[in-house]
């Protein structure tokens, strides 16, 4: 019998032992999840609004022919629908509807590099915090030190230290976005840690790395796909906000964020200004926060019934 | 009870130090230099040096960091060098304005928060609870800094209620001061509603579907007392744990928010604290904002045993 055959099999039992005794949280299944999530309203709606918000960005300049970055001061403060500019153009000028097409391409880059980055050093770190207690003791005061750290000082740092550029953005936000899910990915590793089949594993001589690979994560990952939507949304919000106050992105960069911050300067008489990158932004906000609430729906049974 | 506060307390040491420790390095690898900023851009190189040897800059940083550690233990936080005013006697008029803005939110996020997400709870399922959770799911993803820019077009610029911006202080006219305070405080307390409902709800179902609710019920006690008495007080724990958090979020993350509405709170001072080099002002504030937090996170615990006596404080 081969050690995989002999470790599915502990797998069984374990489960069987389990049975009724410990709530088991759902492993991922990707392919069970995939139908699932087919089925639910919430999530192909959430999952449609994204695709639309990818496509427009990848799409921009065969949407648009004008520039996002083009300053044209004899057309600024132009209302929504006059002279070919769909959203209006704002204070310098520049097509607003191009801002949001292209502002989305940051979006995108920010949130999906923010989301893999942190994803993948919370579950690693989350993984062997909540399996080593001795890890456990240094990495928690560790978290508690940053959680209690104000992010916008390291932003302001970074952004300072490297100058204002995505890279200073993704780097910040991550650094940020770590913790929390760590926190997450921990607490599940403790629950899966205590489980049966952990322990018969063990009995019989499964070396620890295939123990955490082969059992523990399985049981970690539905914590984690979940998180995931809901660090991307933190991520995109978190660019925003960070481009709004001037610590974020670069003036040769397009941003939703960005382009909001002089929006309150114009308010009174051009609304248009922070009305279309907004709405942008919190659709986007508003989809991945469903998906997330979908995927929990999905992978926690527990908590469906609500 | 004073033991465990006392331990408590000698726990927290480590979560105000390392914060302080990182600002110090960050600030001082950090590229810019206080003394050119104090001086300007047509200072001469010898009276940057003369200024620098009397801010104590040019001395290495291992020493530095020594000195300021014994000023840290001394509460010596030094001198602005901006405002060339000891750092703690500038420090509390700005953290007054950030308290009474967190004072202001906390109270729009509690009364909206703790009631829809009762009365979600207690019609679960029904349209009313449905509409709730429609309502909280969209809250959670505005953006603050953009529904404050829609307040202030709706509220500021359109209807004329309130200003647009700027602070009055309390001495000068409550009302005046009230009026200022209401945008910024809807702006950043919708999302802390949202946020407090949403955990509310799920922690009131938690509640109510343990058999001692069933049995209560089964007893025939009033529904009043079955909820007044038995289910708030339980469910409160977990609502407790976000009330926490949306404190500490209030203190510590509310800049946007200041900048927009021109307030001067700690936010404020510690970005244009950091943009301007003036390490004893930044190192005041994040010193301010980490001991506020570990009160906070003291005063929830505290709670927790007194809302539910099987928390032991051990």
């Amino acid at each position: 019998m081969s050690l995989e055959q002999s470790d599915n099999l502990v797998v069984e039992q374990a489960q069987t032992l389990d049975s009724g005794e410990v709530e088991l949280p759902a492993a991922v299944q990707p392919w069970t999840t995939w139908k699932r999530l087919r089925r639910n309203f919430t999530a192909v709606f959430s999952i449609g609004i994204l695709v639309i918000l990818t496509v427009c960005a990848l799409a921009a300049p065969l949407l648009t022919n004008n520039a996002p970055l083009t300053i044209d001061p004899v057309h600024r403060l132009r209302a929504p629908g006059v002279e070919g500019h769909l959203f209006g153009t704002d204070y310098l000028g520049r097509d607003v509807f191009a801002i949001v097409l292209f502002g989305g391409r940051t979006t995108l880059v920010v949130g999906l590099l923010v989301t893999a980055i942190s994803m993948v050093i919370a579950a690693v770190l989350g993984l062997l915090s909540g399996f080593y207690p001795k890890v456990d003791a240094v990495l928690m005061r560790v978290v508690d030190g940053f959680m209690s750290f104000p992010s916008i000082v390291l932003a302001t740092a970074a952004a300072g230290y490297f100058g204002p550029s995505v890279a200073t953005v993704i780097l910040a936000l991550t650094i940020v976005l770590i913790w929390p899910s760590l926190r997450i990915v921990r607490g599940s590793a403790l629950v899966a840690r205590e489980l049966l089949m952990v322990e018969a594993g063990r009995s019989v001589g499964v070396p620890e790395s295939r123990i955490l690979w082969k059992y523990v994560f399985p049981i970690v990952r539905a914590p984690i796909l979940v998180q995931t939507s809901f660090i991307f949304s933190a991520a995109v919000l978190g660019e925003a906000a960070l481009s709004f106050i001037g610590l974020g992105v670069d003036s040769k960069t397009v941003s939703w964020g960005s382009a909001l911050t002089e929006a309150r300067n114009y308010i009174q008489n051009a609304w248009w200004i922070a009305v279309f990158p907004g709405i942008a932004l919190v659709l986007t906000i508003l989809a991945l926060n469903l998906l997330g609430d979908a995927l929990r729906d999905i992978l926690d049974p527990r908590l469906a019934r609500r | 009870m004073g033991k465990y506060i006392r331990r408590r307390l000698l726990h927290a040491l480590p979560t105000i130090f390392i914060p302080l420790v990182l600002v110090f390095f960050l600030l001082r690898l950090a590229p810019g230099d206080p003394a050119v900023q104090i001086l300007g851009d047509n200072a001469t190189p010898e009276q940057i040096a003369a200024l620098r040897t009397q801010l104590g800059l040019d001395q290495p940083l291992p020493i530095q960091f020594l000195l300021w550690l014994k000023g840290l233990f001394t509460l010596q936080l030094g001198d602005s060098l901006f405002f060339h005013k000891p750092v703690l006697e500038l420090i509390p008029a700005y953290a007054a304005v950030t308290l009474q803005l967190t004072f202001f939110a906390l109270v729009i996020a509690m009364v909206i928060g703790l009631s829809a997400g009762i009365a979600a709870s207690l019609l679960r399922g029904k349209i009313l609870d449905r509409g709730i959770i429609g309502v909280m799911v969209f809250s959670i993803s505005l953006p603050e800094f953009w529904l404050a820019l829609v307040l202030i077009f709706v509220f500021a610029v359109t209807l004329r209620w309130f200003p647009v911006a700027g602070y009055v202080s309390f001495d000068e006219g409550v009302w005046a001061s009230l009026a200022t305070l209401v945008l910024p405080a809807l702006a950043i307390g919708v999302r802390q509603a949202a946020l407090l409902t949403r955990m509310t709800r799920s922690a009131m179902l938690d509640v109510l579907d343990e058999p001692y609710v069933t049995t209560a019920r089964a007893q025939g006690l009033p529904e009043a007392t079955v909820i007044g008495r038995y289910t708030l007080r339980t469910a409160a724990v977990p609502v407790v744990t976000v009330i926490g958090l949306s404190v500490s979020y209030l203190l510590s993350g509310a800049v946007a928010i200041e900048l927009i509405f021109s307030l001067p709170g700690m936010g404020k001072l510690l970005v244009d604290a950091v943009s301007r080099r003036d390490y004893p002002v930044v190192e005041g504030s994040v010193l301010t904002i980490a001991v506020t937090l570990v009160v906070v996170n003291l005063i929830v615990d505290l709670v927790y045993a007194w809302l539910d006596p099987r928390i032991r404080l051990k």
